[in-house]
């Protein structure tokens, strides 16, 4: 037995290093913060939304319908003026406004459905955006069906049509400022999740790849001593760090090409079914949206490959370098979770600041932003990248100057593991 | 003038001092060698020469530049092959060659290939992968690469380690051909023998210092030694 303990303490010992611990315990970490934005909506679905009403008709059933709408949600505007109630909705973090049209009683006595006028307020174009007008919709759906019980518990009408649906629902939805009448926030959730879903697949599968191939290239150099013989070769170190971060980059945007025109055509033919054209409302991509797209796609890339040159300098092989692309896969897979879930506008301040952090959001912000004209975060978010990128590739470059890129670990006089920070820092002259 | 001048130099890697001031100048054209035990500071004292690691402090000038401020104009002349150097496995022998001359004067390519091509006598097989290669034909490979820059430093750590004795007597030979050609050589090796053969001074390294240096007759005199072995083994202990 003590031989099998033997192998199995070397094993453990090998095997759980802070390179295997540390990437566990952030995905634990992000997992732990999107249940808690999970928890958050199943608060919201519980609660009862918050609506306004406006009753336009005086008839007993148009009441019953504004008293069932009053009991089963906060009315947070009650009053005569559509736009007044929009913006107290907006105000107030509210879900819809039903209006209860003119000759909604009329209607129901000669036969015809009832017509309610529904504004949907969508906050954002996350999944879970639409959650509130989701709980709305079930509230609309549970008076509809209420007056349905009470036409026939009083006789009021015999006509099966009527009785089934009381009520006709005109729907017209309110985002980011337009006003898109005869939609529903689950046809733009459904088109702006297609077209919004190829670029951060895009760029959390480039980041990987040309990520990977950045550390794992600084690894082989270093475990077969190739990194030795090009550094004393008469070339600065400043074009051997450019020389790999443009092959990298050049294969990356290669991949993303190959990227784009599959899932383009994979998600044309999954939205192809919404048959909802969103640029009929003004919310599409022109050439210079999809110029800054590109622009901020590239910087990404960059920023990632001159991050991964970072973390490559520091890894002493190739399996080494394979657990040291895991941050930068961290770093892309939040902006893509977090921002698939919801919009960056209806993020907490500090998810905003976190997700802005990371370079890999832009290009998945610039996309959602762009659909609706907001280019000033866009640029802000390119300035950002160039900022990122510029930094740190400087910051590559002078690693490359220090005995760290050949020692990576070295061991102290004391015998212990650990960065030789002080050689680190020791400034050449 | 001296190719190389080292005067007092130390390294640290934090708080360990591998080379703990160490001075010794090597002559245009002369063959030296450094041995020394396991972690004597051979390694590390080739690395800083080749601009590999930085100077904790001390002088080293290498063909009249400075290390230090001048390390680029260093790289011009030098020339380094590490102890197990690799290659790009996926680049075929002339591959590799034509690479390495790509950084060098545009009018000089063609003369350092055709010197890479002679040196490496791989005829057809510099053809082929390099990954198909066996350890004696990469390390000539390796070899041809150090020298055909014509260096006017080469500097070669465990020259022969691993290598059968026809492609080590191979190897050595182009090495003091290069040698007899102008190039100064400044080579670390376990390989008395090798050491002997090749060296026109030796210097012993122990402990981050150097313990002795002379002509391998000197040397022998010097301790009633029979070879350099029996001079190592003497120092050392």
């Amino acid at each position: 037995m003590s031989s099998l303990f033997n192998i199995i303490r070397k094993e453990v010992k090998e095997l759980l290093t802070p390179a295997t611990l540390i990437p566990i315990i952030i995905f634990a970490v992000i997992f732990g913060s999107l249940g808690g934005m999970f928890s958050g909506v199943t608060e919201q679905i519980n609660e009862p939304p918050k609506i306004a009403l406006i009753n336009q008709d005086g008839s007993p059933v148009s009441v019953f319908v504004y008293q069932d709408f009053e009991a089963r949600s906060e009315v947070v505007y009650n009053g005569t003026d559509v736009d007044e109630a929009i913006s107290e909705l907006k105000a107030q973090d509210g879900a819809a406004l039903f209006v209860i049209t003119p000759d909604f009683g009329s209607n129901i006595s000669d036969n015809r459905s009832g017509v309610v006028q529904v504004y949907w307020i969508m906050k954002g174009a996350g999944l879970m955006d639409s959650i509130t007008s989701a709980t709305a919709d079930v509230v609309l759906q549970a008076v509809t069906k209420d007056l349905s019980k009470a036409l026939i518990d009083s006789h009021y009408t015999d006509n099966s049509t009527v009785i089934l649906n009381p009520i006709n629902a005109t729907q017209s939805t309110v985002f980011k400022g337009k006003m898109m009448v005869g939609v529903t926030p689950g046809q733009i959730s459904t088109v702006m999740s297609g077209q919004g879903f190829v670029i951060p697949l895009i760029v959390v599968m480039v980041v990987i790849y040309a990520g990977s191939m950045v550390v794992t290239s600084m690894g082989n150099e270093k475990e077969n001593k190739t990194l030795e013989t090009l550094l004393t070769l008469p070339v600065r170190r400043t074009s051997i760090v450019f020389g790999k971060l443009a092959g990298a980059a050049i294969v990356g945007l290669v991949l993303a090409a190959i990227y784009m025109v599959g899932l383009g055509y994979y998600m044309t033919s999954l939205t192809m079914g919404a048959a909802l054209d969103l640029s009929a409302y003004g919310i599409s991509l022109d050439l210079f949206d999809y110029v800054l797209v590109g622009i901020s796609l590239f910087l990404a890339l960059l920023s990632a490959l001159a991050l991964c040159m970072i973390l490559g300098i520091f890894t002493k092989n190739y399996k080494a370098a394979q657990s040291m692309t895991l941050p930068v896969t961290m770093l892309a897979l939040i902006p893509m979770f977090v921002l698939m879930f919801s919009d960056f506008d209806t993020l907490p301040l500090a998810a905003q600041v976190l997700v802005f952090a990371i370079p890999f959001s832009q290009p998945i912000i610039a996309i959602n932003s762009l659909m609706f004209g907001e280019v000033g975060i866009v640029l802000l978010g390119i300035a950002y990248e160039v900022a990122f990128a510029v930094g740190t590739m400087f910051i590559a470059v002078w690693l490359f100057k220090k005995d760290i890129l050949l020692t990576g670990r070295v061991k102290s006089a004391q015998g212990k593991k650990g960065t030789s920070w002080r050689a680190l820092l020791t400034k050449r002259k | 003038m001296a190719a190389i001048e080292v005067i007092n130099l130390t390294k640290k890697y934090g708080q360990l001092e591998a080379l703990k001031g160490i001075s010794f100048s090597v002559n245009e054209g002369e063959v030296f060698g450094l041995i020394g035990p396991n972690g004597a500071g051979k390694t590390t004292t080739l690395r800083v020469l080749s601009t590999l690691l930085e100077v904790t402090s001390g002088e080293v000038r290498i063909g009249g530049y400075d290390l230090v401020k001048q390390a680029d104009q260093v790289r011009k002349i030098i020339s380094y092959l590490p102890e197990d150097a690799g290659t790009y496995k996926n680049m075929k022998g002339i591959e590799y060659l034509r690479f390495i001359a790509e950084f060098f004067d545009e009018k000089d390519r063609d003369e350092m290939l055709r010197r890479g091509v002679e040196i490496a006598r791989l005829d057809e097989r510099l053809n082929d992968r390099i990954d198909t290669y066996s350890k004696g034909m990469q390390r000539r490979l390796l070899v041809a690469r150090a020298l055909m820059i014509k260096p006017k430093l080469a500097i070669l750590d465990e020259l022969t380690s691993g290598l059968d004795v026809i492609n080590a007597q191979t190897i050595r030979r182009i090495v003091k051909e290069s040698a007899r050609q102008g190039t100064t050589v400044l080579l670390s090796s376990h390989n008395m023998l090798e050491v002997e053969l090749m060296c026109d001074r030796i210097a012993l390294i122990d402990d981050g210092r150097i313990v002795a240096s002379g002509t391998p007759a000197e040397l022998k005199a010097r301790y009633h030694a029979g070879n350099i072995e029996d001079v190592f083994v003497e120092v050392v202990r």
